[in-house]
């Protein structure tokens, strides 16, 4: 039975004593459910009125960093950058099981940029201590970036393995199976490093009536720019590398004409189409 | 005039279509300049169509290590190149390696980053089809040299010829540690059909088609228009399509001349992905299906009668 007290093991081999220090990075965004509004006054984003949640692709990535730590022993950490309200984004992934959290928020943090947003995500995660792997969703459903995992990892100097579908993390090496158009890339590099996962990654855990409770004690560190070392000239919309300056909703699409199948659905349609010049 | 830097999307020795686009967009704010990296002997293959687009220039950076790590060749030949011929941007596809390698040379050079643009204007003016395309904006970059990610069909490809002049230059080797080693690759095959937010038609099934097996009768139906396939999330996180073809928010975004949505609800985040098509076509049993409200032509029926009855009128059609 020694072989598979080795495989039990392998997780435990990977980190220190503690097993692995990880870091997930987490945003509060618009319920993609309701209705998404850039504010009028300087075109950013209007988080005041819209319903927001902590976005999918982050409870995702909260989960696949407590199943690593479950299978290897270690710390969650979550962090995130955004304002007061995130509290709520937090408390949703402390209450999965997350350890403790990190909020960067400060009122000078408003209009941020992506190359501000990664710096500062930097420093934040600076103040975690010696971090193994940080995890981060592929793309956030509100600025549709897709690319401040991989801003972060510059700004450390550490590789990423950006959209996984699969995490395997053993003997201080991190292996992902990424997946997009081009087919899947498995990548490879060694720890520490930044991850981001897609939508396939898992299915992430319903938090339990014991887990809500016990997240309202779970500490959670809230960090003002000067508190994060960083500087009022680091960030928010003045010192931006891009702004926005202009945005208007664009007009909603009208409904055209329905038809009822009753036997010449399909040759009403072929009529559309050939009236339109698209067949 | 400053030279707008291109990065050359290729495979398979040759130049994928987004590239004649970021050519075209490029002339409008300067010189293009196409940049290729490449594994040894790629350039060579690239510089008819990149000259036939505009290209006046033709940066050949090819190393063997090209292969061995997917964004950080690109990203450090363009950030030397940012440095050497000061550009006033930085033109790159607006796909996941394209993000990724943007994101990365901007936090690298300082410059402002502008995502996955619909339109670009000759001062450098972004355009953003933002909340699934359901507000536009407008964005500038404050900085000397814009990295501006464009996406794939938004701008009409124009002829152009352009010199090409070549001019070698080298791959900066990776450091070791700061970039994930490739493995492996799998690609996909491409198959027959044109690719999804490329394509001019796409015809999408949804939860509505019932199975793997089923989706067959979306593939004819696309086949005999030329269309590209796409699905809708329950499709397929019910095992019916493959997860590359899934349209809408965390999915592909597209804007084809024609969309035809069988079997799909519509709910806002599958919209998300397809309500900016230009003729929007729904096929639903479910005369309360959301999906009616933004189709130009909509169809209460089954799919399994619809669909086939489309297919053979189609095939007709075509003789
Ligand atoms: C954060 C987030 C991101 C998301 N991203 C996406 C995304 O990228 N893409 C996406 O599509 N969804 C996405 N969704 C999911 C979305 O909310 C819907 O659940 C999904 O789009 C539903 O797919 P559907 O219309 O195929 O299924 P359903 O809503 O179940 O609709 C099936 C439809 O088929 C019709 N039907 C059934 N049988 C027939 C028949 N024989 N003939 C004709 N019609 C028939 C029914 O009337 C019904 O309207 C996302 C959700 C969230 C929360
Ligand atoms: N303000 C933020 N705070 C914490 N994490 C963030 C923030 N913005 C982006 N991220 C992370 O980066 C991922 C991709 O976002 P983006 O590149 O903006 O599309 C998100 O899923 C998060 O994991």
């Amino acid at each position: 039975m020694s072989g598979v007290t080795f495989q039990w093991d392998r997780g435990l081999l990977v980190g220190n004593l503690g097993g692995m220090n990880i870091v997930v990075l987490i945003k509060q965004v618009p319920d993609t459910w309701s209705e998404r509004r850039l504010a009028d006054s300087d075109h950013t984003l209007d988080r005041a009125s819209a319903d927001v949640v902590l976005d999918e692709i982050n409870e995702r990535a909260v989960e696949e960093a407590l199943k690593i730590k479950e299978a290897g022993g270690g710390e969650v950490t979550v962090v995130t950058m955004g304002p007061a309200r995130a509290t709520e984004a937090i408390r949703k992934a402390l209450s999965m099981g997350a350890d403790s959290a990190v909020h960067l928020t400060d009122e000078g943090l408003h209009g941020s940029c992506a190359v501000q947003t990664a710096t500062a995500l930097a420093k934040v995660i600076g103040t975690v201590g010696a971090v193994d792997l940080i995890i981060a969703g592929n793309e956030a459903t509100d600025g549709t970036m897709g690319a401040i995992p991989a801003m972060v990892a510059d700004v450390l100097g550490l590789p990423e393995l950006t959209h996984a579908r699969k995490v395997t993390v053993e003997a201080g090496t991190v292996t992902v199976e990424r997946e997009t158009d081009d087919g899947v890339t498995v990548l490879q590099a060694d720890l520490p490093a930044v991850v981001s996962v897609n939508e396939k990654i898992n299915e992430p855990r319903y938090p339990s009536f014991k887990g809500i409770m016990a997240a309202k004690k779970k500490p959670v560190r809230t960090l003002s720019l000067v508190d994060a070392g960083l500087a009022g000239s680091d960030v928010g919309l003045a010192a931006a590398t891009s702004t926005v300056i202009e945005s208007a909703p664009r007009p909603p699409r009208s409904a055209g004409q329905v038809v009822t199948d009753d036997g010449d659905g399909a040759a009403q349609l072929v009529e559309y189409l050939i009236a339109q010049k698209l067949i | 005039m400053a030279e707008i830097l291109v990065l050359v999307e290729h495979s398979g020795g040759e130049v994928k279509k987004i590239t004649s686009e970021l050519l075209t967009a490029a002339a409008r704010l300067g010189e293009p300049a196409a940049v290729v990296v490449g594994t040894p002997g790629t350039a060579g293959k690239l510089s008819d169509r990149l000259a036939a687009y505009g290209a006046a220039k033709v940066y050949v950076a090819e190393s063997d290590q090209v292969n061995q790590f997917l964004t950080e060749p690109s990203v450090g030949v363009l950030a030397e190149l940012v440095g050497s011929v000061q550009p006033a941007a930085v033109l790159i596809a607006a796909s996941p390696d394209g993000k990724e390698i943007a994101g990365k040379l901007a936090v690298r050079t300082g410059s402002g980053l502008l995502s996955d643009a619909v339109d670009l204007a000759e001062d450098g003016t972004a355009t953003h089809s933002v909340f699934g395309g359901s507000y536009l904006a407008k964005s500038k970059a404050t900085t000397p040299v814009a990295v501006i990610t464009i996406r794939a069909g938004a701008i009409e490809p124009v002829c152009s010829p352009g010199a090409a002049v070549e001019q070698s230059i080298e791959v900066p080797v990776v450091r070791a540690g700061t970039a994930a080693k490739i493995v492996e690759r799998r690609s996909v095959e491409g198959g027959d059909r044109p690719e999804l937010t490329e394509a001019s038609v796409v015809v999408s099934g949804g939860r509505g088609v019932g199975s793997a097996d089923n989706f067959a009768i979306v593939e004819k139906l696309a086949d005999s228009l030329g269309a590209a396939v796409g699905a809708s999330r329950a499709a397929v996180d019910s095992g019916f399509y493959p997860h590359q073809f899934q349209v809408g928010q965390t999915g592909k975004t597209v804007a084809p001349q024609l969309y035809v949505a069988l079997g799909i609800s519509g709910a806002i985040q599958h919209r998300a992905g397809m309500q900016t098509s230009k003729t929007i076509i729904a096929v639903n049993k479910d005369p309360e299906a959301p999906i009616f409200e933004i189709a130009d032509f909509g169809v209460v029926g089954d799919l399994f009668t619809i669909a086939p009855q489309l297919t053979e009128a189609v095939a007709k059609r075509k003789g």
